[in-house]
């Protein structure tokens, strides 16, 4: 997996949580997927389709959701299944949304689509041209980890045409 | 969250009033508590473009913050719509999806302005004042009455 494509990922999520939970994150943990993925707590999908596509799955642990939820809203959060849904959806929102602008201002065009539950305790295997890329970023709050399987579709039009 | 001096119409000096459209329930319940700390008050919400037409046809809302990625229908197209029906609609595009693409898109189909998620409470109030123009006035929390 080409680290162009993953590097904004890595560097959205490192400035959405830190900003959100107003403490650091660490990458504790990076490793490549060759099973299905497990899913570890909460997580939510969204698939990319266009130049690059694949999808990124969004996995939060509870303690972190709660957190995230806390400082979205201003007041302290029930650790309700819904909520927590919610909240992941939304942080997957914001790191995916903040990566793609980077990417998108390197030439890169596609489409995002909205966030989707990931409730299934297995799935979503990397494959041998879409490897997927796990990483823990860690806080005392607990745990994210990001998944990503993302590929090129096409090259990048000034890549094939260069003037 | 810091308070802010409150935003009122000019008009008649009431609250100025929000639609906020996103599909997600904690990015509205995150506007509407900032919306709260600059004195406004939230006329509805939305959480996909079709119902935040039908919305803004009820409300008449004096700033609509709209989200882009949404289910059925997405919010540049929304906005569009109600631009083409409100031309005096003012909609501030509000997402994670802040490329530059998207922003030209969003403020060529009638939108005012862009601010990119996560939102910072005082970029958006900058940006609120901005589009509302001459239609607002900033009054102190106490004399606001909120």
């Amino acid at each position: 997996m080409k680290m162009e494509l993953i590097q904004p990922f890595i560097n959205a999520a490192d400035a959405v949580l830190s900003e959100t939970l107003a403490c650091p994150v660490t990458i504790s943990d990076i490793s490549m997927d060759e099973e299905a993925y497990q899913r570890h707590a909460t997580a939510s999908l969204v698939e990319i389709s266009g130049d690059i596509e694949g999808r990124v799955i969004f996995d939060v642990e509870d303690g972190m959701a709660i957190k995230v939820a806390a400082a979205m809203t201003g007041t302290e959060i029930e650790a309700e299944p819904q909520i927590l849904r919610e909240t992941v959806a939304e942080l997957a929102n914001l790191v995916i949304g903040n990566a793609v602008t980077t990417l998108n201002d390197q030439g890169f065009r596609f489409k995002v689509h909205p966030p989707v539950d990931h409730s299934d305790p297995h799935g979503f295997r990397g494959t041998e041209d879409v490897e997927a890329l796990v990483m823990d970023f860690a806080s005392p709050a607990g745990s994210v980890f990001m998944n990503v399987a993302i590929r090129y579709n096409h090259r990048r039009r000034a890549d094939v045409n260069p003037a | 969250m810091g308070q802010f001096a409150a935003l009122l119409r000019a008009t008649d000096h009431q609250p100025v009033r929000y639609l906020v459209v996103d599909d997600s329930v904690f990015a509205r319940k995150n506007l509407a508590r900032i919306i709260d700390s600059y004195g406004g008050m939230l006329a509805g919400e939305a959480a996909d473009g079709c119902t935040a037409i039908t919305e803004y046809d009820r409300t008449l809302a004096d700033i609509v913050l709209m989200d882009i990625t949404m289910p059925q229908m997405e919010g540049i197209e929304a906005a569009e719509r109600i631009v083409r029906q409100h031309p005096d609609a003012r909609v501030i595009m509000v997402s994670s999806v802040g490329y530059q693409e998207n922003i030209v898109a969003a403020l060529q189909k009638g939108a005012r302005h862009f601010v990119q998620k996560p939102v910072k409470p005082e970029l958006l109030y900058e940006v609120i004042k901005y589009v509302l123009g001459d239609a607002a006035v900033t009054a102190s929390i106490s004399s606001a009455g909120v």
